[in-house]
């Protein structure tokens, strides 16, 4: 993983992120929730790194985590060279314009008091020396990037739709010149012919201003299709990490299997073809997750081992990385 | 249309809301069948109508703002826009049953599940508490719950999501109905879960033989669960025909636009994704003219001057645009 030919802009080891409980009339801490707990990846410059899995798996909170909107719990977060998952807030300043974010919901995370021209320029009030012009130069040309009538600039952002709305957070987030940019399901709340839109429109802007993309999502279809390379969490951890071609041919993990089985097929003509896993049960407590493997509770191809041990997340094949007993040097029956 | 063998007939619904903004056209002269034992699925984006026009069948909508301005809903020979509130409160929840969305907020979390199931129980078959509990024991195995005994006493918060929309699914089998009307009841399950969802709801179909309504955006569901498809659009009808039919030869723009933009994560990997450009309409006045116009790249002329009827493609198979008419397209040259 360290000698990758082409230069990791994200480099993220170790990281966990627990949320403490607190409980009774004392508010004593009584547990844990492990919303991230020990995951690793690099974001290469240029690419999209997908990551997806199902709600409550700790795909936003990693993401969240990487960009230090919370104090981590442990681990190293590198950006653009920069050592930040132990940096104080006060000192990270300086690093936001680097690294920005587009949020799920375009409407809780768009001031309603504030005019769109507000809302992109307030990140260059905050971070830059320009005057009053050049700002509304700069947010006028970056309506113009993402697609909206510069005409629009002092609209308050109900009167635009849902599509718009998350045109309007992707300029904000594009206002400083960042290189890494955490999408944190930015389609999701939307239709399906909008979502298109908007899917296009975060490729044209890679292209144009050569973003590199974190692209947190549930909708696996989507990630195949705008990703690089994708990351299936499940639990807290990264289950199997892979290029996107080989993930979806070939995937390793019992889990992934699992989950790309699921995706409802559009097409019946295929859809009788698809071999459907279902699984059992459902996904247990970030609180207490089960000992060894965190899905051996629901695993189609569950060994004595995968209950005790929990394992290593490791290099399986060339730039295919899982977690999981099957495929340790001890050669078990491997059924694939 | 109207032979006496449909489970439910809808005739020319029309429902409008009034609002301070003007009035809000959102169902507009829709009509299908459901026949028994079938399941029927209803796609559309959101705002395209599909759940108004579910929730004007059962009178669920609160009058103002929603008015239903004309139509025909037959149900065992009764329309039921027109019979009492008794009546028709004996058929909600009784013959006709219904799913919704979320089943967080459909459930009330002050009782136990095993209240909730028993509630429809009691009221529209007569039975006592405890011939209602031991129905809702049955139930609540029949959908797939362990520990069905125990479960019953606990409250709606102490299950997941999944096994939520489980227990709704139990509730609207309480009675046996003839007709269950699911309002996208995986939309808000994990794809996991929701593969669970669709393979509980195959099975209780065939086990209990009745017919499905089965809301959803998804057409990925529709394609693996459906027999037959309405494609909603602007608060109207425009394409409807049998599933495969439907995906393999879709004749509405719509539909074939809807089709080319989602991605899939079988088969060939699309370098771009194609677009469907504009927004929705926005339906504040009766349509006069085709609902899609806008965002059509084979609008017509005449598509601007009238609203396209239903046009007969091929056996159950219907379309809303004037490309099916060939008076039409020989006009427009």
């Amino acid at each position: 993983m360290l000698d990758d030919p082409q230069k990791p802009l994200v480099r993220v080891r170790d990281l966990k992120m627990h949320f403490p409980i607190h409980a009774g009339l004392l508010r004593r801490r009584v547990g844990e929730v492990k919303a991230v707990d020990g995951v690793n990846f690099d974001v290469i410059e240029g690419e999209t790194l997908g990551l997806v899995g199902e709600s409550g798996c700790g795909k936003s909170t990693c993401g969240r985590a990487v960009l230090r909107l919370y104090n981590i719990t442990g681990g190293e977060i590198e950006i653009d060279g920069r050592e930040i998952g132990n940096t104080p807030q006060s000192q990270l300043r300086d690093m936001r314009p680097t690294m920005q974010m587009v949020f799920q919901d375009p409407q809780a995370s768009l001031n309603p008091r504030m005019t769109v021209e507000a809302i992109i320029k307030e990140p260059l009030d905050e971070h830059t020396t320009l005057n009053e012009a050049e700002k509304r130069d700069k947010v006028a040309e970056l309506m113009d990037a993402v697609g909206l009538n510069r005409k629009f600039a002092k609209r308050y952002p109900h009167a635009f739709s849902g599509g718009q709305r998350q045109r309007i957070g992707i300029a904000r987030a594009l206002a400083l010149n960042p290189k890494f940019i955490v999408c944190d399901e930015p389609i999701a709340a939307l239709d399906v012919s909008i979502q298109a839109q908007v899917v296009n429109l975060l490729e044209d802007l890679q292209e144009k201003f050569g973003l590199t993309y974190l692209f947190i999502s549930h909708d696996l279809s989507m990630v195949r299709h705008i990703a690089t390379r994708v990351a299936v969490m499940y639990l807290g951890k990264i289950v199997e990490l892979a290029e996107r071609e080989t993930l979806f041919a070939k995937p390793l993990h019992p889990y992934t299997e699992a989950l790309l089985s699921a995706v409802p097929e559009p097409d019946p003509s295929l859809a009788a073809a698809v071999e459907r896993i279902i699984l059992q049960g459902d996904v247990p407590s970030p609180s207490n997750p089960p000992q060894g493997c965190n899905f051996c509770t629901r695993c189609p191809k569950v060994m004595d081992i995968c209950k005790i041990d929990e394992p290593e997340y490791r290099e399986v094949k060339p730039g295919q990385f899982t977690a999981c007993h099957l495929y340790n040097e001890t050669p078990t029956a491997t059924s694939e | 249309m109207p032979d006496g063998g449909a489970a439910l007939d809808v005739q020319g619904l029309k429902t409008v809301f009034r609002t301070r903004g003007g009035e809000v056209h959102a169902v507009n002269d829709v009509s299908f069948d459901l026949k028994p034992g079938e399941l029927l699925g209803v796609v559309g984006e959101s705002g395209s109508g599909k759940s108004v026009t579910m929730m004007s069948l059962l009178g669920l909508l609160p009058s103002p703002p929603a008015e239903i301005r004309a139509g025909k809903v037959m149900f065992e020979g009764k329309n039921l826009l027109e019979v009492d509130p008794e009546t028709l409160r004996s058929v909600r929840g009784g013959k006709i049953g219904f799913v919704f969305q979320d089943p967080m907020t459909s459930l009330n979390p002050v009782f136990t599940v095993g209240y909730q199931i028993s509630e429809p129980l009691i009221k529209h078959m007569g039975m006592n508490k405890k011939q209602a509990m031991a129905r809702s024991k049955e139930l609540l195995e029949l959908v797939g719950i362990p520990d069905a005994d125990q479960r019953l006493m606990d409250y709606p918060h102490q299950f997941s999501g999944g096994m939520r929309q489980r227990v709704m699914i139990a509730i609207a089998l309480a009675c046996d109905p003839k007709v269950l009307i699911a309002d996208e009841p995986t939309t808000a399950l994990d794809v996991t879960i929701q593969a669970q969802i669709l393979e509980l709801m195959k099975e209780l179909r065939d086990k209990l033989g009745m017919a499905v309504i089965w809301i959803t955006h998804d057409l990925g569901v529709i394609a693996g669960i459906a027999d037959r498809v309405l494609v909603m659009y602007g608060g109207q009808i425009v394409e409807h025909a049998p599933v495969r039919e439907l995906f393999g030869n879709p004749k509405h723009p719509y539909t074939s636009a809807l089709l080319k933009t989602i991605p899939t994560i079988r088969g060939e990997r699309a370098k771009r994704l194609t677009i469907i450009e504009g927004q929705p309409p926005l339906m504040t006045a009766a349509p006069t003219s085709c609902p899609f116009r806008d965002r059509c790249d084979r609008a017509m002329p005449v598509c601007a001057q009238k609203n396209p009827p239903r046009i007969e493609v091929g056996n159950g198979h219907d379309a809303a645009c004037f490309l099916e008419d060939p008076l039409e397209v020989a006009n427009a040259g």
